[in-house]
């Protein structure tokens, strides 16, 4: 360490965040991840005003058609323009995807950290976790579209009614698997000895939470966020498929992808280009995580 | 440091922990492990305790129930006039500050995601009412005392060696300003050139500061060194407690004696002279302790008695206790 310490007295100060951004540029794929997810966050904000054509005027005399100047991502069986579609659609999928992974974190990671650090709760948390995984995800979506449906769609409007209900039932339905594996981690950590330390300074158990255990189990929160984004969209679209989701004239990216499906012999562009959009989101969001959970961990983030 | 006052700053009274053991499908308590049952000493201001014994006899456990980061069984802990062992919530938190702990594996008690810098100041951000520069100063001034560089304020503990790292627990532990510092086994994890810097930097940190020390080791030449007096420990009850020079010199407890037998003695032409006892057999479990004395199963003199009736803790000389049936 002496030699090191005449190089570095000169040194300036760094702050926090200035350390985890440059480790964070350093990352190439995140730096490419970001690249991408902006990207496709700008096409879907400011796309559709570019683009100039509604997504929801059929043109009948142009169905079917393949890529052209006039529609670059061709247009479906009723003359929809498949770009408009898609840009129209990803502002729905990015929106559901973050909201519902954001949920679906929130209460994965609380109820862990409770069930992990307070004995207690763990066998009435940790059941009730099991309870949501044993609960048959199909039967129980039916009953909740069936009963709050129509309730929602009266209190917030049509899209915004049938939003929350999405990102309420996969929030609910997904935080599960972020539960055990928090909860998993914080018994481990639990046990070390500087959360002993900070007991014996007399630091509250909330306290103790947010600033020894909440930095520590970073990473695999991470990684269920980046992996809860692309299960987000993906049940969105199962949704939208089973007629529970939102409605027929409402793109998004997974209504466009199983509407393709059926011509996909015939038209195989109208899968490439939402199912593209889905990956490049979740690869990209993959991406962002592994830079963040690298960049925010001081022992890879070399100085 | 020789003539300490004879002024308990903590007493420990019969001090049990027992932690209940669970088994079957209805998680039902099926027993405990005695890791420590039933012990009573004082540690008087300024002096330094040892307290010593072989793997797993509970000496971090009394640590632990000392500072009460355990809920003890039963018994009660005064430090400085206050019993800590039914305290609670906003009481107990208003009485940290006199008490602290270094750690054992300084890599492990040093959270990785924190700077030095913070790690040190944790205590103060709980207690103290200060300005972020009140508490930089107070951390450069802490680090200076632990013979840290400032600058490495903003480093994080991996990039530091053990020492250095043991050197921050310390810091740690002094930012209160705390009159009783528990040390358990601070020295353990540390290779032999490190470990006299870090007692080195304890001794001299007691000196200036008037620390109390509880000092928890199994390495009987450093305890001998440093400790006033020394608490010899065997399966969760004190076997014998002196002063450091008397018990060394001449120890009474059959276990004291086999203990002291095994350190090595640096002078070859002594060496040859010294009996070796060797204790037979293992340790029994702290879940089903023997009848009796628990140093009966092993005890060179053990005879029909030790097996019923369980040695009471009695003084046997000026200061010095033991528990035993056999010694006058």
């Amino acid at each position: 360490m002496t030699d090191t310490d005449t190089l570095e007295d000169d040194r300036k100060y760094r702050s926090l965040w200035g350390d985890v951004w440059s480790q964070f540029r350093s990352h190439r794929g995140a730096m490419l991840g970001s690249v991408v997810f902006i990207t496709i966050l700008l096409a879907v904000a400011i796309g559709p005003y570019l683009w100039g054509l509604d997504p929801n005027f059929a043109d009948v005399r142009h169905r079917n058609q393949g890529m052209s100047w006039g529609h670059p991502f061709g247009t479906d069986q009723l003359g929809h323009d498949m770009l408009a579609q898609v840009l129209q659609g990803g502002r729905i999928s990015i929106a559901v995807g973050l909201t519902a992974m954001a949920l679906s974190l929130f209460l994965g990671t609380f109820i862990g950290v409770l069930a992990g650090y307070f004995k207690r709760l763990d066998g009435l948390l940790m059941r009730g976790t099991d309870l949501f995984l044993a609960l048959p995800i199909l039967p129980l979506l039916l009953v909740i579209i069936m009963l709050f449906r129509d309730t929602l769609r009266s209190m917030f409007g049509p899209e915004t009614g049938i939003f929350i209900l999405i990102v309420f039932i996969i929030g609910i339905t997904s935080w599960m698997q972020t539960a055990r594996i928090v909860r998993g981690d914080v018994l481990a950590l639990k046990e070390r000895e500087f959360i002993l330390a900070a007991n014996s300074i007399g630091t509250p158990s909330r306290r103790v939470i947010l600033r020894h255990i909440m930095p520590n189990i970073l990473s695999p929160i991470m990684v269920s966020a980046t992996l809860g984004i692309a299960t987000a969209i993906i049940t969105e679209s199962a949704l939208s498929f089973l007629g529970l989701g939102f409605p027929s004239d409402f793109p998004t990216w997974g209504r466009l992808l199983y509407d393709g499906t059926q011509r996909i012999t015939q038209a195989p562009t109208r899968v490439i280009w939402p199912g593209l959009a889905i990956s490049l989101t979740v690869l990209s969001v993959n991406f962002i995580g592994d830079g963040l959970r690298d960049a925010l961990d001081p022992r890879i983030r070399g100085r | 440091m020789l003539d300490a006052p004879k002024k308990p700053l903590v007493r420990v009274e019969n001090l049990k922990m027992h932690f209940p053991i669970f088994r079957g499908v209805l998680k039902r308590q099926v027993g405990a492990v005695k890791a420590v049952d039933g012990i009573s000493f004082d540690v008087f201001e300024g002096e330094t305790l040892g307290l010593v014994g072989e793997s797993g006899c509970g000496k971090s456990t009394v640590g632990r129930c000392v500072l009460r980061l355990y809920e003890v069984t039963g018994g009660s802990i005064t430090i400085d006039g206050t019993d800590i062992a039914t305290l609670s919530g906003a009481d107990l938190r208003a009485k940290r500050p006199e008490m602290q702990m270094i750690f054992q594996d300084p890599q492990a008690s040093l959270n990785p995601r924190m700077t030095v810098g913070s790690i040190i100041s944790e205590p103060l951000d709980e207690h103290e009412h200060m300005t972020r520069d009140e508490k930089r100063a107070k951390v450069g001034e802490l680090m200076d005392a632990v013979g840290l560089a400032r600058r490495f304020a903003d480093r994080y503990p991996h990039e530091f060696s053990g020492g250095q790292r043991q050197r921050i627990g310390i810091a740690r532990a002094l930012a209160l300003n705390p009159k009783f510092i528990v040390c358990d086994e601070p020295i353990a994890a540390l290779d032999v050139s490190i470990q006299a810097q870090v007692v080195n930097l304890l001794e001299d940190l007691q000196e200036k500061f008037g620390l109390t020390y509880l000092f928890i080791s199994h390495d009987l030449s450093m305890v001998r060194h440093l400790a006033t007096r020394v608490a010899v420990m065997y399966l969760g009850r004190l076997v014998e407690l002196g002063d450091a020079e008397t018990l060394y010199m001449a120890p009474r407890h059959p276990y004291t004696q086999a203990l002291l037998s095994a350190v090595p003695n640096p002078d070859p032409a002594q060496a040859g002279h010294i009996e070796r006892i060797i204790l037979e057999g293992d340790v029994p479990s702290p879940a089903n302790p023997p009848p009796g004395c628990t140093f009966s199963t092993r005890c060179p003199r053990a005879q029909a008695v030790c097996k019923q009736d369980s040695p009471a803790w009695r003084e046997i000389g000026e200061g010095h206790f033991a528990a035993c049936h056999f010694i006058e």
